[in-house]
């Protein structure tokens, strides 16, 4: 039985990992009980800076700490981390300033709070923003993993978390395979290629195994990082399929189909067909309800597959 | 770090001169902030901050954020008289590559702590900065300086009110009042009502001063310092001129971000005691 756990509970425990660096610090804005850092703040409340609700001081709260030796982790809704984009743009990313953002219920996947609490566009946004790193982890082993390494980086960095539960994909792997700007090989196929990231990365590899029972053999890629992307990954994804499917709980505009998009055309060609929210807002419905509406789930990433494919 | 009130205004004056200097020859930037704020700077700098011109990074120093960097000549000005940089450095003010960057930089500029450009950042940058000393058990302060008509932005109140929640007593603001923003004076673009009344319901100590009488400066900066009022966050409302000291600049709107020609940059030079008239 596949072991079931959020992507947010790994970054509630790698900042609990973090906590015998004592220059780790977390920075809330009311909804550390829904991002998880609520357990470091039990922990360490002394070093934990309560912000109220004001995700924009947050940041700016954060960069002045980063700026005095410190390696603040601040998180809110990913939703609500977009309100703070000019902080993050001017305050963080324009002095390379080591604040580690985390936006946590990202996506359509957040389910029935809404479209208001679901961010499909955040992961475009902070992409736009140089020095930044950008993060979309897909279980809790591969989230705590890529937090703990992010305290050891000397530029900022946006995550994205997802508020419910997908299955574990790396319980038993060797923690050096998980390394930010590495893509993760799931599966290897050599008809077509699905890149993903987060919670379409567990839908991808049933995709895949739909495709095999129509004898189409896919590879399966964890992209993981969205920026820096791996592209030397994406090159040979190339090579060895010669046709791109992407997929992400995002707009198709801006986010890792753009990502693989830009290297493509740049580099090694191959059709690319992208599996996202199709450019429009969501609404009130449970997870697995909001894949199939938004048309994100594994039977779109199979019907993108095959498209991919008759392009080649 | 004492100095006789004559000093410090000798300092301001020299600092006006520079200010002048360097819009005039960008043929852009701030002037009228620029110098409502100096007499301020100059003594805060030349008798508060406990900082190191020569180890501009030392860890332990006292923080200045100037929120409102747009009046970066004033800083940059000031920057010079205490050698974090040097005159010479003054010439870079707008020109590619210089140090002088159009709005305070800390990436660019020795002794600049804070990349301001945008207003209503610099109370958060100074409320992490006071939080960090606070974890550090350290002595060292946030000084903060903002502009009145930044004080439209929310994000301002965000972190008045996290600073005071927080009880954040090493961190110090000063607020330049002089009544004119980028359009037009702020009563005309957003009136501000009762500043001090704001700032105490928000849980800050409150002084008010006339903040180019260097005899009434100086107490605001013993008031910001007292023990006392090292209970929680504090902040001087210093009453400014914009364009101070340039008799055409003053409470001249036109004079928030343009440049003097040639023959107002000489009647500047003959105001500050520079030039023949």
């Amino acid at each position: 039985m596949t072991r079931m756990a959020a992507t947010r509970d790994g970054y509630g425990q790698a900042l609990l990992d973090l906590a015998d660096n004592p220059k780790v610090v977390v920075l809330e804005a009311d909804l550390g009980k829904s991002t998880k850092s609520l357990h470091f703040r039990k922990a360490h409340p002394e070093r934990t800076v309560s912000c109220g609700i004001g995700e924009q001081n947050m940041l700016l709260v954060g960069a002045g700490m980063a700026a005095s030796g410190y390696i603040p982790f601040a998180s809110t809704f990913a939703i609500f981390t977009e309100r703070a984009f000019e902080q993050m743009r001017n305050g963080v990313a324009r002095p390379n300033l080591a604040v580690h953002l985390c936006g946590s219920h990202g996506g359509t996947h957040t389910g029935t709070d809404g479209s208001s609490a679901q961010s499909i566009e955040d992961l475009a946004v902070f992409r736009t923003l140089p020095n930044v790193t950008v993060l979309h982890p897909c279980d809790d082993v591969s989230t705590r993993i890529l937090t703990m390494r992010l305290a050891d980086t000397k530029s900022p960095s946006y995550m994205r978390t997802a508020r419910n539960k997908t299955p574990v994909l790396y319980d038993d792997v060797d923690p050096e395979s998980i390394q930010i700007g590495k893509g993760i090989e799931l599966r290897d196929g050599h008809d077509v290629a699905i890149i993903a990231c987060g919670v379409l990365v567990s839908e991808s590899l049933k995709a895949a195994d739909m495709l095999k029972q129509e004898g189409i053999e896919a590879s399966v890629i964890d992209m993981h990082t969205l920026k820096p992307l791996d592209g030397q990954l994406v090159d040979q994804m190339v090579e060895r399929c010669g046709a791109i499917v992407t997929a992400e709980d995002h707009n198709v505009i801006g986010g890792l189909g753009s990502a693989v998009a830009e290297h493509l055309v740049a580099n090694k060609f191959a059709p690319v067909e992208m599996v996202g929210v199709p450019d429009r807002f969501g609404e009130s419905g449970q997870a697995d309800e909001m894949l199939d509406v938004m048309e994100l789930s594994a039977k779109y990433i199979v019907e993108a597959a095959k498209q991919a494919i008759s392009r080649k | 770090m004492s100095k006789s009130i004559a000093e410090l205004e000798e300092m301001a004056r020299k600092c006006r001169v520079e200010i002048v200097k360097m819009v005039h020859r960008a043929q852009a930037g701030h002037p009228g902030g620029s110098l409502s704020e100096i007499d301020l700077i100059s003594a805060l700098y030349a008798t508060r901050m406990r900082v190191r011109p020569n180890q501009p990074d030392w860890e332990d120093r006292d923080r200045f954020i100037l929120s409102k960097g747009h009046a970066s000549p004033g800083m940059y000005a000031v920057l010079a008289e205490m050698g974090f940089i040097s005159h010479e450095d003054l010439k870079s003010y707008r020109v590619l590559g210089g140090v002088c960057q159009g709005h305070v930089d800390m990436k660019w500029c020795p002794g600049v702590d804070f990349s301001a450009g945008s207003l209503g950042m610099g109370l958060s940058f100074g409320m992490g900065c006071a939080t960090a000393a606070r974890l550090d058990s350290s002595e060292r302060r946030a000084f903060v300086m903002i502009g009145d008509g930044e004080m439209q932005e929310g994000s301002v109140w965000e972190a008045a009110m996290a600073a005071a929640h927080h009880e954040l007593g090493n961190l110090k603001v000063i607020l330049d009042r002089n009544r004119i923003q980028n359009d037009d004076f702020c009563e005309e673009q957003m009136r501000m009502f009762d500043i001090s009344a704001k700032w105490k319901a928000f849980g800050w100590n409150v002084k008010e001063i006339d903040g180019h009488d260097m005899t009434q400066v100086m107490e605001g900066l013993d008031f910001l310092e007292a023990p006392e009022n090292c209970n929680g966050p504090s902040i001087l409302i210093a009453h400014t001129i914009k364009g101070a000291g340039i008799s055409y600049m003053e409470n001249n709107p036109s004079f928030h971000g343009a440049a003097p020609n040639d023959e107002q940059f000489h009647q500047a030079m003959v105001e500050l005691g520079e030039a023949e008239a």
